[in-house]
């Protein structure tokens, strides 16, 4: 895939704006990356389970209670625009 | 001068009252006042803060509270700007924070608080830890004690450059391939990459999750096993985290390495490892032998494969990681048309290059059409790297590694090559992917300039203790850990 690497597609799925001069760039080391990446068609794996997590773990539980968390002043604390105790985004539905 | 010495000779000096708590943070603060302009590890740091916390340490020890009780009372240990440290400030290295302030400690911190520390300092790093040069800090590169023309390593350069420089007894940084190793090499100071589940990760900023590990930076390994120590053990909000409480690290400390079964893995000794590091870590090999431990080779035929499974796997989880960096509920916001043109904005200006890069090469793998051919592929061959690990531990008690190809290059000089700088990853990244624990410690320097060399040491899942009673009957015989970087005293 490394030859047709569209990374104005990818930036866009990733939500990242690119300058043209990011995008030349970027495109061409993330291609010289995923040639070097493809070296992983070497090993054949066709009988090997993939690994997620190094440590066998089960899921963890806990009863579901109410716990201490951050108060509303302390989450919106760091907001980079808030009113009346909620955060502020641009408008998304006419 | 105080800041130069260790955690357990200060504590020992604290406990008989030679000294005070308040006279060794300033001893550490005003050398960050003389050398911060030529290293440059933090990126801010509290001072008054840190006095006060001092100060308190002091009355506990007036009111009798012993080293036993808080084996850490009133000592400066400074933080890699990755945690949360309640009222200060949080950036990772990044512009997308602003003036990110954290609402509350991370575990390691709250510990750390509870064995008695000063905890102070945002140490600088790598962009989201992603780096291992600490070039990539939106904050300015920090520099390497050893030689200020040279990268001090990374992601937790701050950290290594910090101790090394005596501008704090001891650090913590991060690991998700071999960022506290390759940097404790690079300065010359213990660096330990605990096994995952060690340590909780509760209020560490994610990278990715299945790799990141918190560990400590300190002048030599009981050091390290007083830290590691103090930081270990279950916690409730980290759901990978292990059950049990963690030993007492420095009981293993006795200097008695008779029979150990120290394993050396051919497929380390690679074309581009540098003469000096070979000849250093042959000679740590022979000294070891010296003090009673057996060598026996052993080999990880996937060692060639692990660059490029850890940057598909790495580059995955920190794209699904850092997807929360979008403008909406902290940090950085570039206004745009619609909340879609708000976030691509926002995290294009507010990312760095390398950050840019692995995200978008982290949306990719996983992309449709993509995602068996590259991401389930690396889950795969991960487990083949693991098996590697868990075969040769069934002959070895720990594998014997340089922790880095060479020592500390210039500033500069890897900048603009990504592919040259993962590279020289080859020797840590693997101990992440298996999920096992590393450590490194200074193992010798090169002639000129002089440049500190690191040795590193793999253990089994959960082996911290023998890594660090390897390090320390090391330490008995060799003068490294003493040296000092030619700063002005």
């Amino acid at each position: 895939m490394p030859g047709n690497f569209d990374v104005k597609y990818v930036a866009h799925l990733a939500r990242i704006a690119l300058t043209p001069a990011e995008e030349e760039q970027f495109g061409a080391q993330l291609s010289n990356i995923l040639g070097y990446i493809e070296k992983l068609n070497q090993i054949d794996v066709s009988q090997i389970e993939p690994t997620a997590h190094a440590v066998p773990l089960v899921n963890v539980f806990r009863a579901d209670e109410v716990r201490p968390s951050l108060s509303n002043e302390e989450a919106l604390a760091n907001a980079p625009a808030k009113a009346n105790g909620l955060f502020i985004v641009p408008k998304i539905v006419e | 001068m105080l800041n130069e010495l260790t955690i357990w000779e200060l504590a020992g000096k604290l406990e008989r009252r030679e000294v005070s708590a308040l006279e060794i943070m300033r001893a550490c603060l005003d050398r960050i006042e003389r050398v911060e302009g030529s290293i440059h590890s933090f990126i801010s740091y509290d001072a008054a803060d840190a006095l006060e916390q001092a100060a308190a340490a002091d009355r506990h020890l007036v009111g009798g509270t012993t080293r036993r009780q808080k084996p850490l009372l009133g000592i400066p240990i400074a933080i890699k700007d990755v945690l949360a440290v309640r009222g200060q400030p949080l950036n990772c290295g990044s512009k997308i924070l602003g003036q990110f302030i954290s609402p509350y400690d991370a575990t390691v911190i709250e510990k750390l608080r509870e064995a008695g520390a000063i905890v102070f300092g945002r140490l600088n790093m790598d962009e989201f830890a992603m780096g291992s040069s600490t070039e990539n800090s939106s904050f300015g590169p920090t520099r390497n004690p050893w030689d200020t023309s040279r990268i001090p390593g990374g992601s937790s350069g701050g950290s290594a450059a910090a101790v090394a420089a005596d501008e704090c007894i001891a650090a913590l940084g991060s690991d998700t391939g071999g960022s506290i190793r390759q940097p404790a090499a690079l300065c010359g100071c213990v660096g330990l990459k605990p096994t995952y589940g060690r340590v909780s990760r509760y209020g560490l900023v994610a990278f990715a999750s299945s790799l990141d590990q918190i560990g400590p930076l300190a002048k030599d390994a009981r050091d390290a096993a007083l830290v590691l120590g103090a930081i270990s053990g279950h916690d409730a909000r980290d759901s990978t985290s292990v059950e049990g409480t963690a030993p007492d690290y420095t009981a293993a400390l006795d200097g008695r390495i008779k029979g150990l079964k120290l394993g050396l893995a051919k497929e380390y000794m690679i074309g581009g490892l540098d003469g000096e590091v070979g000849a250093a870590v042959q000679a740590a090999v022979s000294q070891y032998e010296k003090l009673g431990a057996e060598i026996v080779e052993i080999s990880l035929p996937r060692t060639e494969f692990a660059v490029a499974t850890y940057y598909i796997i790495a580059t995955a989880e920190a794209s699904a990681n850092l997807a929360r960096f979008d403008g909406i509920r902290y940090g950085r916001r570039v206004e745009g048309s619609d909340p879609i043109d708000l976030y691509c904005k926002t995290r294009g200006a507010g990312f760095g290059a390398e950050v840019k890069r692995r995200i978008i090469l982290g949306a990719y793998v996983l992309s449709s059409g993509y995602y068996d051919a590259y991401y389930l592929r690396a889950q795969k061959v991960r487990t083949l790297i693991r098996r590697d690990f868990l075969n040769a531990f069934d002959k070895v008690d720990a594998i014997i590694t340089p922790t880095s190809p060479t020592a500390a290059f210039k500033i500069g000089e890897k900048a603009d090559d990504p592919l040259q700088m993962y590279l020289s990853d080859i020797f840590t990244i693997s101990c992440n992917l298996a999920g096992i624990c590393g450590l490194s410690l200074p193992c010798g320097f090169t002639a000129s300039p002089k440049l500190p060399i690191g040795l590193q040491l793999l253990g089994k899942p959960f082996g911290e203790e023998t890594l660090l009673r390897l390090a320390h009957a090391y330490e008995q015989i060799t003068p490294w850990h003493n040296e000092k970087p030619p700063l002005e005293r």
